[in-house]
Formats: structure tokens, C-alpha cells, sequence
């Protein structure tokens, strides 16, 4: 029994007319606790693969199964994190926080205390009466992550969370939310098309080939490299092999 | 130490900029307000324009601090004011009442599309003596005037903005498991905020032409009723006195819908 499995999933989008293939029989499992990423370039329907994962939409063939039940719509195991923060700019940080227990009706003085813990793990204390517009980008990203995790889903769901940041800030939270997803013991899919992130964040990477949509490779990272935190696994002698295979994998088109 | 000295001076000086900048034009406004006023009492009173037709602002003053000492105008004003307030409330009420179900079920806002494009269309005032006839000769026909008149260009204007929000706030919400109805509280009403506070300013100024029509059309009472009786018997200082007060209070109006504004949109960025 897997965690997550995706078993032949196909996805079309249709306009008025005519309709574009985004998914081609995608296949793949997560076992609980892992961090996988998905890399590939844009328009490779790997944002696609997370929407169905999360029940936003619905594939048009093929099964995905959470824990072998099948996933029908959006499911409150299953956190969501896009690529921009989406904070609520009329909320105050602790209710954008608190979002996710108030729209459960969970919303209680434990999660409120909850919320001003890991608020305070990411590095945001004191913050929670400030408005969104009063934080920079990587705060607000880390806002964004607390309250994906407010209502402790079991898989995390990252949509090229980091690439509306600039380096420093980047490295800084992909530290923070390999850490974080570590101590938490949460599964997590990542999107990017980020070479040096999949490798320093995930266990396995999984790479799309644009055309049609299909998996063209699927690559592990060595053990060694999955303990250590985002920063040293890019200073690490066995990076640059990797680095180089994933980068002859996504460029094998072009060269032939 | 002296570096911060000759800031603060600066500082200092570009305050004292803004404020003759602000004189300047308070000034200006003063003028053209005395200056039209003056002109219309001295071509007036020198016959370049016939008095009669054109009145005067002293024939205005005296006649509005006769009417008001006897209580007679007030009891019109409160009448025309009393139907365009509640006319643009119901007006503004509804129009966001249906711009929300029109959301809720995108079906029935793709049935109705023509419909609203037609109505939009169409002069709302055209439809005063059917209204009339529907609600008899009084307040409830000249406060619904009030009303038809702004509720459809608000369905069109909040509903258009409503479907303009960024659906990723909604994807969001989705994801915690979120009903229509809880994504539009949290998300689709707050963010369109803005543009409902925008369509009241636009609706105070509707409101006052429906109410003013309606009252052309059956009224005994209210400013409306006296612009209309003051033309009859040739009256025209009545008329502008009137038009004098209808400016006013629609100016308050609109100031106090400035206030709930400022009130409402303080945490924006």
C-alpha cells in the first residue's frame, strides 16, 4: 500500500475550440514522509499534476488514490501552496493565519495558540496584528506556510512556493521548510523547475518531458544528500553529478 | 548634528510649499464662488438678464429665510431627502443582493445576461408612469424611482467585479474545503470592497435623479414638487432655492459616503 499513488492520469483542458493534452498516463507513488519533487520545464503540466492532486480540478482519465480511497474533491489532508502567497490583504497576518480553522469552524484558543507558536518557529513573532502589505515577500511566503500548516494536512502540496523570491531569501526559506516539513514528518510534493532546488529539497525527482505531458525520468536522490539541509547539499562533491544528469535529461531534445 | 539640521529645515520648507499650495487654491475657490454670485446679483439687478427668469441670489436668500422660518421648506427638504436616501440605500442593497446570486449560480447569470443588458440599457425614467400606476401617487413610487434607477448599473458593476477577483484566493479557500457561500464572505465581498464603495458614490447622484423625476411626475410635497410648482406659477426664485438645496444636501451626501469610505478601506495598502 502506497500513500499517495497517481495511476494513469491523463488531463485535457478544452476551450470553446479546441483542446490541449496537459497530462499523458502519469504514474507515480509517494510513500508517507517523503519529499518528491516534480521538475520540468513550463508547460509541462506539472502544476496540473498538484491541482488534481488537491481536488481543484478533475483529471479527465486515470485515478488518484490517497491511502487507496480515491480522491474526489478537495481533501483536508492535503495542504495547497501556491506560488505567491495569497494572503488575505484585508486580514490581519494571525486571521490569514487562522483562515483555514475558521472556514473548518475549528477555530479555537488552542489553534490560536497553535498559530502564535509556529509563527514564532518561522521567525515571525510579534507580527500578528500587522497587515500583509506592511511584510517582504519572504515573510509573507512564510505566513503563507504557517497557514497551510494550520490545518495540518499530511501532504504538502508546494507550487514553486520560492521562485517569486530573490536567491538569498530563497536559500533562507528552503532551509526553513525542508526543516520545518522534517520535524513535522509531512509528505511533500514540490513543483519547480528549479534543477538546484529539487535536488537540496526532495528525495526523489521526478522529471516531466513538455510534450505531451508525460514523466520521462525519474531520479533519486543518494541518502547521503537527503539528510543534510538545502544549502550544504549544493556544496556537496556529489551535486554537480546529479545536477549535470537532470540537465542532459531535460535537454535531451534539444541536442538530438 | 547639522546634517539633521538642515534636513529638518527642509522639511520645514516643504511643508510651508504644501500649505501656500493649499491657500492658493482654497483661494481660488472662494473667488469663482463670490465672483458667480456677484455677477448673477449685478446682471440681475442691471436688467443683462431678465429677473424674472433668472431671479437673483438675494431674491433666493430672502425667500429661502422666509420658507425656512416658517418651516414650510424644511418640511419639503426632509421629504425629498428622506426618499433619495432610502431610495439609493434600497437601490444599492439590492443591486448587491442580486449581483451575489448572479455569482453564486453562474447559470442563472448567463440566463439573465440578456435580460440585464436590456434593462441597463433601457432609460429607467421612461418607466415613471408605469410606476406610478404600479404604486400609486406617492412615496412608494418616487422612492422606488429612487431606487430602479441605480439597482441595475450596481448589479452589472459588482458583478463584473465580483467575477474579476483572483481566483487563486479562491483556490485558497477550496483548499481548506470552503462552500461558495464561505469563499464569497471571505474572500469575493472583502475584495471587492473597493468598487461597491465607488458605485454608492455614482448612486447618490442616481438616486437624486430618479427621487427628483419621480416627484415631477406625481407629487404634492418635496423639491422636486417645488421645482416644478415654482415653474407653473412662474416662480423662478422658488425653483433655484430648490435647486440651491438639492445641491447641498446631494454634496453632503456624497461627502458622507466619502467618510464611510475612509472609514471602511482604512488597512489598504
Amino acid at each position: 500500500m502506497s500513500f499517495l499513488s497517481l495511476k494513469k492520469v491523463s488531463h485535457l483542458y478544452f476551450t470553446k475550440d479546441s483542446y490541449t493534452r496537459a497530462l499523458a498516463d502519469v504514474s507515480f507513488s509517494i510513500a508517507k514522509g517523503e519529499f518528491v519533487s516534480i521538475l520540468g520545464p513550463s508547460g509541462c503540466g506539472k502544476s496540473t499534476i498538484l491541482s488534481i492532486i488537491a481536488g481543484i480540478i478533475k483529471q479527465t482519465e486515470g485515478k488518484v488514490l490517497f491511502e487507496d480511497q480515491p480522491i474526489t474533491e478537495t481533501d483536508l489532508r492535503i495542504g495547497y501552496m501556491l506560488q505567491q502567497d495569497y494572503l488575505f490583504p484585508w486580514k490581519t497576518i494571525i486571521d490569514n493565519v487562522l483562515l483555514g480553522p475558521k472556514v473548518q469552524g475549528k477555530n479555537t484558543k488552542q489553534t490560536l495558540n497553535k498559530a502564535l507558536n509556529i509563527l514564532e518557529e518561522v521567525g515571525l513573532p510579534k507580527l500578528e496584528n500587522e497587515y500583509p502589505s506592511s511584510l517582504s515577500g519572504g515573510m509573507r511566503q512564510r505566513v503563507a506556510l504557517v497557514r497551510t500548516l494550520m490545518t495540518d494536512p499530511q501532504i504538502l502540496l508546494l507550487d514553486e512556493p520560492f521562485s517569486a523570491l530573490d536567491y538569498q531569501t530563497k536559500l533562507k526559506l528552503e532551509n526553513l521548510v525542508s526543516q520545518l516539513l522534517k520535524n513535522y514528518h509531512k509528505t511533500a510534493i514540490l513543483v519547480t523547475h528549479d534543477i538546484g532546488e529539487a535536488i537540496s529539497m526532495s528525495d526523489r525527482i521526478i522529471i516531466m518531458d513538455a510534450n505531451p505531458g508525460l514523466i520521462s525520468k525519474i531520479v533519486e536522490v543518494p541518502i547521503e544528500l537527503r539528510h543534510e539541509t538545502p544549502f550544504f547539499v549544493r556544496r556537496h562533491p556529489k551535486y554537480q553529478a546529479i545536477f549535470d544528469n537532470i540537465w542532459k535529461e531535460l535537454n535531451k531534445d534539444a541536442t538530438e | 548634528m547639522k546634517k539633521s539640521q538642515t534636513d529638518a529645515v527642509l522639511f520645514k520648507r516643504h511643508r510651508k510649499q504644501l500649505s501656500r499650495e493649499r491657500k492658493y487654491i482654497f483661494l481660488w475657490q472662494i473667488i469663482i464662488f463670490i465672483g458667480f454670485f456677484s455677477i448673477w446679483e449685478i446682471a440681475s439687478r442691471l436688467h443683462w438678464i431678465d429677473p424674472l427668469l433668472f431671479s437673483s441670489p438675494s431674491h433666493i436668500y430672502s425667500l429661502l429665510v422666509d420658507k425656512i422660518r416658517d418651516g414650510s421648506m424644511l418640511t419639503h427638504a426632509k421629504i425629498t431627502l428622506f426618499e433619495t436616501v432610502l431610495g439609493f440605500i434600497i437601490g444599492t442593497i439590492l443591486g448587491i443582493f442580486i449581483a451575489t446570486m448572479l455569482w453564486l449560480s453562474p447559470r442563472m447569470s448567463k440566463i439573465l445576461d440578456p435580460y440585464l443588458v436590456i434593462l441597463n440599457a433601457m432609460p429607467k425614467v421612461a418607466l415613471g408612469p408605469i410606476i406610478i400606476v404600479a404604486f400609486g401617487p406617492g412615496y412608494l413610487s418616487i422612492i422606488a424611482m429612487g431606487a430602479i434607477i441605480s439597482v441595475i448599473i450596481t448589479t452589472i458593476v459588482v458583478y463584473t467585479a465580483f467575477t474579476e477577483v483572483d481566483e487563486n484566493y479562491m483556490k485558497v479557500l477550496q483548499s481548506f474545503g470552503a462552500t461558495k457561500w464561505v469563499s464569497f464572505k471571505e474572500a469575493i465581498f472583502p475584495a471587492t470592497l473597493p468598487v461597491m464603495i465607488s458605485t454608492l458614490k455614482v448612486n447618490v447622484g442616481l438616486s437624486w435623479v430618479g427621487v427628483i423625476v419621480g416627484e415631477f411626475l406625481a407629487s404634492r410635497e418635496g423639491l422636486g414638487f417645488l421645482i416644478v410648482y415654482g415653474f407653473q406659477v412662474f416662480d423662478f426664485t422658488l425653483v433655484m432655492a430648490s435647486l440651491l438645496l438639492i445641491a447641498i444636501f446631494a454634496a453632503i451626501m456624497y461627502k458622507f459616503v466619502e467618510k464611510i469610505e475612509s472609514m471602511l478601506i482604512k488597512n489598504k495598502a
